[in-house]
Formats: structure tokens, C-alpha cells, sequence
């Protein structure tokens, strides 16, 4: 399982990339391996708003269905053209060519949005999880 | 549904082997079983054009002997053991007095006065109880072998061609629903040609000790023609789109076999009475009250078990299965619905109607679609 070091997560297992007011959002290996083959995604609209902690969609593998918690608070700017067409990139290439959207931040001081967790503090939150499923 | 037991789930003989292959492990029914391996997409499709290697290590067996064997089991089941021919297996139920099923069962019969039951994982406890009770006073034993055979199913349209290159045995006598001892890889087996995909394939009955022998054979022998290991996630895509009820799901205690257009399985006409046969005969005449149909969905959001059917947007029945479809390309799922309802949605080309699953909230539509899903073309 990878948790590349620059990106920030969340407890629900969605990645943020930000670069100056923008964040890219995906989810993570961790959850492409727990969900199966995906299926389908409903991310939400260009032009929508999100709010950090607030579903803003669904992912849909085969034998579940999981909502997307939007990471941050902003405005919906992209969603990747090619999920539609090829769910399966989230199995792929989850933290490249299986991003979902892009969010302009509402607040673009240059700080790290608030309640995101580090690579480490989300390598740790999933090895606990492995700990308990493996009991 | 028997609640798991707080205790760890028990290893089959293949659990190391498939550690070893890194698969997604997952408790099913008190059993630590592969979920997939990789891609379970991948998998189903490998069974569909290929072969695919499953561990089923986790179904209870029952062994029936004795001179009153084939009579405890006429008794017991809604089918007719008694007239099957050694070397013959059938799909059968057993049912409870009032004619809910208790599980789904394949009984083969090995010899005049042996046959061998094989039960759902999750009904295994409940199935040894019953067919114990129903036996006794009749002159026949019932033993919980379960712990005694490795099972392993290899399924696909080259099945066949795969384990021709491991046994002796000629596989175009073996005739679908049909066992036999054999040799495989060198092994004593039971070789059954039975399955749960929808394809042509094989159940191999062996002893523990045999399984990993016996399954790094047929990996080997089928490597070159597309045999992959192939988990519990894809065995249930494949099950779902050959129609085949799953208990829990199609199947339970408050379903009889007419409910789940099962009724050929239940032989009224059998001598002797059989648990269920007063409730079962009242409810072979009786209108159902429900009826299975499958549903494709004319939306990308899957329908599961649980959503409510909705038709002319009145909830009108429950989905029990359903799934991403790999062979068809939609979501799929098998549904109970009003009988008039599932009269009305097949006229629904006339405009009477409109079908529609309640997705989380939204109404997805769908459409009425012939069981099964998908048949094989040879």
C-alpha cells in the first residue's frame, strides 16, 4: 500500500493535492484496495460547492457502495473527464490518472486546510485498521 | 442467518496457499475466505472465457449411509435422493414444516447406500442438526465430514481441456451433475462436475492434505489457457448473472421454493410423506404472494440488496442480489416483487408502467429482464 509523502489525506480516505488555491481530491490506495474493481463514480459538479466533512458523492465498486466526503471547503472547478469512461483508473493509478476533482479553495492563505492528516498520520490510522482486520 | 461466532475464522486447507498470493481475505460465514486476488472484474472474466480456480473448502459436507439412507433423505428433503442412480448428484432443498427454506443443498449419491450432502457454509450447523434428527429411527447415520474434504472448483469453458491433462478419467463420461471417484494430479478424488458460475466445470472432493497439491496442479496445468485464481467477490457476480438463488439473499426461512420459482424442486409427487409437505402442497396452488425477476438497470448506480423495487413510484418489492455486471456491461439484480407487479412491468413496452429501483434516495430506472442473465452458448 502507498501513502505518497507530499499529499494530505483524510480519515475517510481521500487524498488532497494542493497546489496554490487549488486541491486535487482522489481516494487512496488503501481504499481502491478495500472497495474492489470501481465501477462507477459520481463526483460532484463543476461549479458546485463543497463543504469539508460533507458527502459530495458516491464510488461504486462491485460489491459496495461508499460516499465521497469533499476534504476541504471551495468551489468544484474539474472533475477528471476520463473517470467516467474508465472507473477502473481509480484501481489503476489512484493518486495520478484516477483523480476525481479539483476544488478552488476558499481560503488560499497558503496554509494547509485545516483537520487534514499528514502521510504519517495516515499510514498510521490505516495500519490500525490492518491491525484490526487482521484480527 | 446464524451469527458468526465470536471465535477467529477457521482456515481451509488453502488459506496459506492464498495468503501466499497476497488475496483479499475476508471472513464469510466463520471462514477466513478469498475475496479476490486481484482484479475480481478480472476474475469473473476469466471464468467466463477461460477457467477460473476456486477454494470452497468452506461448504459443510454430510455423509448419509446405511440401508434407510436413501429413505431418511426422501424424508428429509424436498427432493427424491431415492431415485437417483449412483454416480448421480441433484440440486435439492430442505425445508421446515412450514415450508421456509432452510438451505440449498447438492446431494450426490455415491452408492447404493451413500450419499453426500453439501450445504452453505453459513446453514452448515443448522443442516447437520436437522438432517440428524430427520435420520433418526430410520436406519441411516449422518456424519459432519466437513473437515475431511478440501474442495476445490475449477469452472470455465476450458475447465475441461485443463483437467483432461491431469486425470485419467475420460470427462466426456462424466455428465453435468454427475461425480465419480477419480484420479487427479495423482490424488484419490471425488470429481464432480457441478458448479455455481454458470459455466461448465468442476467440484473436486479431496482430502485436506491433498489441496495444495492438487490446486498448484491445476494452476500449473491451466497457466497457459488463462486459469486464475478466482475469489468469493466473483464467484458472486458469476452466480448472479447465471440466475442462481444465494441463501441470504433469494433464499431464507420465510421464502418456500415456489417464492423463489424454485417449485420444480420440491417432488409432491414422491411416495411417502417429507418435512413441508402440508405447507408446500397448499402452497404449490396458492397464488405467491411474491416473485423473483431480474432487473437491468438503465442507470449506472447499482441496485443491492435491500433497495426497494418501486413501480409506478409505489414500493412494490426488494432487491436481493445485485451487482456491476462484467458479461452484460449494466448493473444487474434479482428482485421480489408483487406478482401483479412483475405481470404489469412485463407489458411495461405498452406504456403502463414505469420500473424503477430506489437507489439511496433516488429512483434509478430499470427494466424487466428474463432469468438468467446470461446462459452459455454451448
Amino acid at each position: 500500500m502507498t501513502v505518497p509523502g507530499e499529499l494530505y489525506y483524510t480519515p475517510e480516505h481521500e487524498w488532497v493535492a494542493i497546489s496554490g488555491s487549488t486541491a486535487s481530491v482522489g481516494i487512496t490506495d488503501h481504499a481502491q484496495r478495500a472497495l474492489g474493481d470501481v465501477v462507477f463514480v459520481s463526483a460532484p459538479a463543476a461549479g458546485s460547492r463543497v463543504t469539508a466533512g460533507e458527502p459530495c458523492g458516491e464510488v461504486e465498486s462491485t460489491k459496495s457502495v461508499s460516499d465521497l466526503y469533499a476534504p476541504v471547503d471551495g468551489e468544484v472547478t474539474e472533475v477528471n473527464p476520463e473517470i467516467d469512461d474508465d472507473p477502473g483508473l481509480v484501481n489503476s493509478d489512484p493518486y495520478g490518472a484516477g483523480w476525481l476533482f479539483r476544488v478552488r479553495l476558499d481560503d488560499s492563505d497558503g496554509e494547509v486546510p485545516p483537520g487534514l492528516l499528514s502521510a504519517a498520520e495516515y499510514a498510521a490510522l490505516t495500519k490500525e485498521d490492518q491491525q484490526e482486520d487482521g484480527e | 442467518m446464524t451469527n458468526s461466532p465470536p471465535t477467529s475464522p477457521r482456515r481451509t486447507p488453502l488459506t496459506g496457499v492464498h495468503e501466499n498470493l497476497h488475496a483479499s481475505l475476508t471472513d464469510f460465514a466463520g471462514w477466513l475466505m478469498p475475496l479476490r486476488y486481484g482484479s475480481e472484474t478480472a476474475e469473473h472474466t476469466a471464468v467466463r472465457t477461460a477457467a477460473g480456480l476456486f477454494d470452497l473448502s468452506h461448504m459443510g459436507e454430510f455423509a448419509v449411509t446405511g440401508e434407510g439412507a436413501a429413505a431418511a433423505l426422501d424424508y428429509a428433503l424436498t427432493g427424491e435422493p431415492s431415485a437417483l442412480k449412483p454416480g448421480r448428484a441433484r440440486y435439492t432443498m430442505i425445508c421446515a414444516d412450514d415450508g421456509g427454506i432452510l438451505d440449498d443443498l447438492i446431494v450426490y449419491r455415491l452408492a447404493d447406500d451413500d450419499f453426500l450432502v453439501v450445504a452453505n457454509a453459513a446453514n452448515s450447523k443448522a443442516v447437520g442438526a436437522e438432517l440428524a434428527n430427520r435420520a433418526a429411527g430410520r436406519d441411516a447415520q449422518v456424519r459432519d465430514r466437513t473437515d475431511d474434504y478440501a474442495l476445490i472448483a475449477v469452472q470455465g469453458p476450458r475447465a475441461a481441456a485443463i483437467l483432461d491433462r491431469l486425470t485419467d478419467t475420460d470427462l466426456t463420461t462424466v455428465k453435468y451433475y454427475a461425480s465419480y471417484p477419480a484420479h487427479v494430479a495423482g490424488r484419490g478424488v471425488l470429481l464432480a462436475r457441478t458448479g455455481y458460475t454458470g459455466e461448465d466445470g468442476f467440484e473436486i472432493f479431496a482430502a485436506p492434505e491433498d489441496a495444495e497439491h492438487l490446486w498448484d496442479g491445476l494452476s500449473e496445468a491451466g497457466a497457459a489457457d488463462g486459469l486464475i485464481p478466482a475469489g468469493l467477490a466473483a464467484r458472486d457476480t458469476l452466480r448472479l448473472e447465471a440466475g442462481m438463488p444465494l441463501y441470504g439473499n433469494e433464499l431464507a426461512a420465510d421464502v418456500t421454493p415456489f417464492d423463489a420459482g424454485l417449485g420444480r424442486v420440491v417432488k409432491l409427487d414422491k411416495p411417502g410423506d417429507f418435512v413441508g409437505r402440508r405447507a408446500l402442497t397448499d402452497r404449490a396452488t396458492a397464488t405467491p404472494q411474491r416473485q423473483l425477476i431480474g432487473l437491468a438497470s438503465l442507470s449506472r448506480r447499482v441496485p443491492r440488496h435491500g433497495y426497494p423495487v418501486m413501480w409506478n413510484d409505489e414500493p412494490s418489492g426488494t432487491v436481493t442480489s445485485g451487482a456491476p455486471s462484467p458479461t452484460l456491461g449494466v448493473p444487474i439484480a434479482m428482485a421480489y416483487v408483487r406478482p401483479d407487479v412483475a405481470a404489469a412491468a412485463a407489458q411495461s413496452g405498452t406504456g403502463t408502467g414505469t420500473l424503477a429501483v430506489d437507489v439511496r434516495g433516488r429512483l434509478e430506472p430499470a427494466r424487466l429482464v428474463e432469468l438468467p442473465f446470461y446462459r452459455r452458448s454451448t
